[in-house]
């Protein structure tokens, strides 16, 4: 049992990747962003002296007239149509909260949820009183925005069988701007693991399930232990998706899968080591950029 | 310490895995996290120490003062221990919500590190029932994520490695004492005795090294600390 120790690593710069296509703006708090009067200022700037300059870290987006900077570092925002991985914080009269790392909880109405047993039918008093025996503090879902309330705040949905309860496996919170937007976030990694990349910067590890359950989306949640080698593929994924986020690396199945690859004459518990970490990173990228042209 | 949400369905992964000896993050149940450690960080203190084990991070600074010794044993010197849980560290420390665990991490510290066996205290005596150095160790918790105890005393002993102790020009036994002009004159303390913390969770037959909050939150009993040189 050695533990390893050592001194401090010092932080190198990380380097940004310039691609052909695109060199974007990118601001810190303070930089000026243009000295023209004619445009009008959005989210993340002020007026200093009549020039425009950013409040905050990210990226200009400028369109027609309207100046604004979208930050690198925030909480999720939500729009209509992104999968989200969450955990129940409170259960409510017809509703639970969600904490799904925005700014404030999302909402779970207990009309946008499948009953178990499939069932379509009014919901009653008795279903009101029987909630907590579908989700209770603590419990994961995966669900999807259905709209967003005026105070900003998500409604969620989980009318869908691929949506739900999560049962075993492993979660990793991230940044939310590392996750790529992409058709579906749902993946079966061909690895021996299944994947959910969810947009406000939850990701969900488990094993891939033997067979395609029909039941209502997710109610029931197999209890039955985890064989080793399934423990370990999810265990690799954990240690490859925190070595991306630490390199700003954008994630998505490919990169995640590359990243697998790359680690694997590695031990999984030598993936955290930083110099590790940046070898293992630096292969990704190349295989990266050879995949794009 | 900080209350950290897990769902049914993860315990019970997370307790599959330590009786299979492959945790979450793919460590033994006899592994520790990847732990930095930098000493003289803190430029005001006579010694400090900086150890960052995996989420945790600790900073330790010593001050030595002059002051009198203690009725029963005038010809050493003693220790004073005061642990700070920064509100830096997790929103439930902020106001006096970390006091409580902060008096117990220091009563525990005490009793571990401010004994002969550890510590060479007579080392520490300038002149028998007059003067001693008394050294101030203030732990500040940066980061908790699980294993305190074993962060704070790797801490302490690195950060008794770096003190420096000025040495005294002129020890006559009277009651004023002359301490060297020069800055370089000052002693090192002995640490080779100086015990390291090692927390074991017992969890069925196995028992865990180095647990993270998430696996303390899962883990039921108490967990026992061991005294390891």
């Amino acid at each position: 049992m050695a533990a390893d120790m050592r001194l401090p690593t010092i932080r190198k710069p990380v380097s940004l990747s310039v691609s052909a296509f695109d060199r974007r703006d990118l601001v810190v708090p303070g930089d000026i962003i243009t000295s023209d009067t004619g445009f009008m200022r959005g989210h993340g700037t002020y007026v200093d002296e009549e020039k425009l300059t950013a409040s905050v870290a990210g990226e200009v987006q400028r369109v027609d007239k309207l100046i604004c900077v979208r930050p690198l570092k925030t909480r999720f925002n939500g729009e209509v149509g992104d999968v989200v991985v969450g955990r129940i914080t409170e259960v409510q009269q017809k509703r639970w909260k969600v904490e799904t790392n925005s700014r404030l909880d999302s909402v779970l109405l207990l009309s946008s949820v499948n009953l178990p047993g499939g069932e379509l039918r009014r919901r009653s008093a008795e279903d009101e009183l029987t909630m907590r025996e579908y989700l209770q503090e603590g419990d994961l879902i995966s669900a999807e925005v259905q709209s967003v309330f005026s105070d900003g705040a998500l409604s969620l949905h989980t009318r869908s069988l691929k949506y739900g309860k999560l049962g075993q496996g492993v979660l990793v919170q991230l940044s939310p701007s590392l996750i790529k937007r992409q058709k579906t976030h749902f993946h079966n990694l061909p690895c021996g693991a299944s994947i959910i990349l969810g947009n406000n910067g939850f990701v969900w590890l488990y094993p891939t399930p033997e067979q395609q359950e029909e039941e209502a989306g997710g109610f029931y949640t197999s209890l039955e232990p985890v064989s080793l080698s399934d423990r370990e593929v999810i265990s690799r994924l954990r240690n490859c998706l925190l070595a991306l986020a630490a390199h700003k690396v954008l994630l998505y199945d490919t990169s995640v899968l590359y990243c697998y690859e790359s680690s694997v004459q590695h031990q999984v518990k030598d993936i955290l080591k930083p110099e590790v970490m940046e070898e293992i990173v630096m292969l990704t990228q190349q295989k990266l950029l050879e995949q794009e042209g | 310490m900080a209350a950290v949400q897990v769902s049914e369905a993860e315990k019970v992964y997370i307790l599959h895995g330590i009786r299979d000896d492959l945790r979450v993050d793919g460590r033994g149940c006899e592994d520790y996290r990847h732990m930095e450690i930098e000493t003289d960080v803190v430029s005001n203190t006579d010694g400090s120490a900086k150890v960052t084990l995996g989420h945790t991070a600790v900073l330790v600074g010593i001050k030595a003062e002059i002051g009198k010794p203690r009725p029963m044993v005038p010809d050493e010197g003693y220790l004073e221990f005061f642990v700070d849980c920064s509100a830096n560290a997790t929103p439930e420390f902020e106001g006096r919500g970390g006091e409580e665990l902060g008096t117990e991490l220091s009563n525990t510290l005490y009793k571990v590190f401010n004994n002969k066996h550890s510590v060479d205290l007579k080392s520490l005596c300038i002149s028998t029932g007059e003067h001693c150095w008394v050294l101030y160790v203030d732990v500040l918790l940066l980061q908790c994520d699980g294993n305190l105890y074993d962060a704070i005393s790797v801490a302490i002993k690195a950060a008794l490695f770096n003190t420096k102790v000025h040495i005294s020009a002129d020890d006559e036994g009277g009651k004023e004492i002359e301490l060297s002009d020069d800055p370089y004159d000052c002693m090192r303390l002995n640490v080779e005795n100086v015990p390291c913390i090692v927390t074991l969770c017992k969890v069925g037959h196995r028992h865990v090294v180095d647990a993270t909050l998430q696996e303390k939150a899962v883990l039921c009993g108490e967990p026992d600390h061991l005294r390891h040189t």
